[in-house]
Parts: C-alpha cells; structure tokens; sequence
C-alpha cells in the first residue's frame, strides 16, 4: 500500500524542500521505491535542491495535460536507484494543477511507489492544497519563531478539514511536527523558543529536530540533499527522524547545547580518573 | 562618532538583553487560541455578523463588538444559531 506524505508549513523558507529532498533519500536508501514531487509550481526548485537540474525534460504538468507520460517526466536519482523526482512545471499558469490531473499522476505512481513525498509550496493556494488533498501523513516543518509556529497552526487546521481523507470521514492524516534551524544556545540564551514550547502550542508528535546548520547551505550549493552528509549534525538529524517516521525508537540529539571544550576535556578526565 | 556615543555602545555591549523567548510564547499562545476558535465556525457566519450588523446599524448607532452571532451544537443533531446583540443605553434611534 503506497503512502502519500506532505511536507508543508504555510510560511516559506523554513526548510520543506530540504526536508522533502532528504526525507526521500533517506526512505528510498533503506530500500523504499520513492518518488518526490514538486508542487511549487511556477517556482521549480525541488531539482536543484535534488542536484537534478540539467536533466529535467519533461514535469508535472506536461503529464497532468497528457504531454508526456509519467516515465519521461520521472527522474532517477543518480545517488540511489529507487528514488525518482517530478519536477514542477515553470508555467505561470496558476490553474495548470487541476485535482483530476494530480489524483491520475498519484494513482499511477502508487501502482509500484511504496513512499510518495509532496513538496508543498509556501501558502495556502491551490498548489498546497493539492500537495496535502490526498495524503496520508504530513510532516509540518516549523521555525523555532512566532510567524512559523502560528502558520503551522493554520496548517494544522486545513490538513483536518480541508483534505481528501477529512471529506470522506476516514482516519485523519497523521501530523508530525519537524522543528528546524534550532538553536540550542540562543534557546538557552532565552531568545528563542524551545522545543517544549513548540511542543506545547501546537501539540502533535515530534518527528525530529534538525539544528541550525552550515551544512544545510553547504548541500544545497552542491545539489546533494544533507542527509548524504552523513558527518554533518543536520544529515544526522534527518536520519533519525526518518528512521522515527519508519517506527524505530531514536534519542533526540541535537537539542541540548554543546558543552565547552574545556568542560567536555574536564569530563573526559573524570571519567578517566574513575 | 563622539565619546558619549561610543561610551553608550560599551554599556549597551555589556547589558544582558532581556529574555525574549517566553513573550513569544505568551503572544502566541493568545493569538493561536483565538485562531482555533473562530476555526470551527461554518464560513458563513462572518458574512451573516456583518449583515446583521449593517440592518441593525441603518436604525441604531452600535458597534461592531456589540452583536455576536454563535452556532451552538445541540446533541441530537441540530444546531441553534445564537444571536446577541447589546444597545447602548439610550437607544437612539436614526431619524430616518
């Protein structure tokens, strides 16, 4: 059975392309057939993100309007050979993305995908709505900041009301929560909202917390999604909170502040005293 | 740059900024709850309150904040739609 997942947030640039590029890695490298899908459409960007540019020829749209079949549009990975990307389309034609067209696309994919991850675009118009219409889980990625966490919010209230699942009266989406770009020391510091804050005000189940983090820049100037960056703390971070999302029982790292060295040399010499 | 300016900005550096983080909380918390509950109210109930309010209006002076338009779940299925509307004191009517 194919499950559809969502990443949204209603603000922008808090992180759901970088979250939808690693989250598909991450499910595609533990063997799920995934495919990934932009629906940012008019503002293609999933690819690069994907490292996939140059090798776009046909998207979404084209196969919505029977231009292309889906297999011309799919892109494979060229890093993990079960995972395939649909690239938006560039058309300024904000009614391009139809409902009938998205459910053909989704129906077809879920004849041999195990994972499908929508990209949602920031907002609340069509092409987020139709990102998160048929899914079955969401994964909303929040800001540590008030804008982020009252938009998640309102996300939170569409995904219960305004979906394929909510008009049909079945099981609601499972909602998880992703807190990104946290900062444990400014939390630390008092000028930032903690996790237990967040927690709190929006109260879903945490899928994970993914810390401010140079490699984040650092993946998406060379198109290689973070969590290939296996050294880095973000990649680590995404790694966990897939392999939570696949039901496995992880530690959360990364949210207590990193003690000074000279605290961690003094440790050290304690122990080894013991 | 003078030398009051740049004493100020010495003392400014050595200030410990207040803790912003829980007023966040506070105006969020506040603001989200008044969002959840206006959420579960059918979309037409705006549109009736400011209908409403525009027939009482072309008779009595009010304010918007003085009619209130509610639906309120009853169990057996239905629903009743509560109407509340506060005059001022001296009701004066327009001279129409």
């Amino acid at each position: 059975m194919t499950k559809t997942i969502v990443i949204t947030s209603g603000k922008g640039g808090v992180g759901k392309t970088t979250t939808s590029a690693s989250f598909a890695v991450g499910l595609a490298s533990r063997g799920y057939k995934t495919a990934v899908i932009d629906f940012d459409i008019g503002l293609r960007n999933l690819d690069l993100i994907m490292g996939c540019e140059r090798r776009v020829v046909y998207d979404f749209v084209n196969v919505i309007r029977n231009e292309a079949n889906l297999n011309q549009a799919l892109i494979r990975d060229k890093h993990i050979k079960d995972l395939f990307i649909l690239p938006a389309s560039q058309t300024r034609d904000k009614d391009a993305l139809t409902p009938e067209g998205v459910a053909k696309v989704l129906e077809e994919l879920s004849k041999t995908f195990d994972y499908i991850v929508c990209d949602s675009p920031a907002g609340i118009e069509r092409g987020a709505h139709l990102a998160m219409y048929f899914a079955d889980y969401a994964i909303v990625v929040t800001n540590p900041e008030v804008s982020s966490v009252r938009d998640s919010d309102r996300m939170l209230g569409l995904l219960t009301s305004k979906t394929k699942r909510a008009e049909e009266g079945r099981d609601p989406i499972a909602e998880y929560l992703l807190l990104t770009r946290y900062s444990p020391k400014r939390v630390k510091k008092g000028d930032m909202l903690s996790l237990t804050d967040v927690n709190e005000i929006l109260a879903i189940p945490l899928l994970g917390v993914i810390p401010e983090s140079q490699a984040v820049l650092r993946a998406s100037n060379t198109g290689e999604p973070v969590i290939l960056d296996e050294k880095s703390d973000a990649g680590q971070a995404y790694s966990d909170a897939v392999a939570r999302f696949l039901g496995e029982e992880v530690p959360h790292r990364f949210i207590a502040e990193k003690s000074h060295w000279l605290k961690r040399l003094f440790r050290l010499k304690e122990k080894e005293a013991v | 740059m003078n030398i009051s300016d740049k004493l100020t900005k010495i003392i400014h550096y050595f200030q410990r900024s207040e803790k912003t983080a829980q007023l966040a909380k506070d105006r969020l918390q506040i603001i989200i709850a008044h969002e959840r509950s206006k959420r579960d109210k059918p979309d037409y109930l705006e549109l009736l309150q400011k209908d409403i309010l525009d027939v009482i209006a072309k008779y009595i002076s009010i304010n918007k904040e003085d009619v209130r338009v509610e639906v309120v779940e009853q169990k057996e299925g239905c629903s009743i739609l509560e109407l509340n509307v506060i005059l001022p004191n001296s009701a004066d009517a327009r001279s129409l």
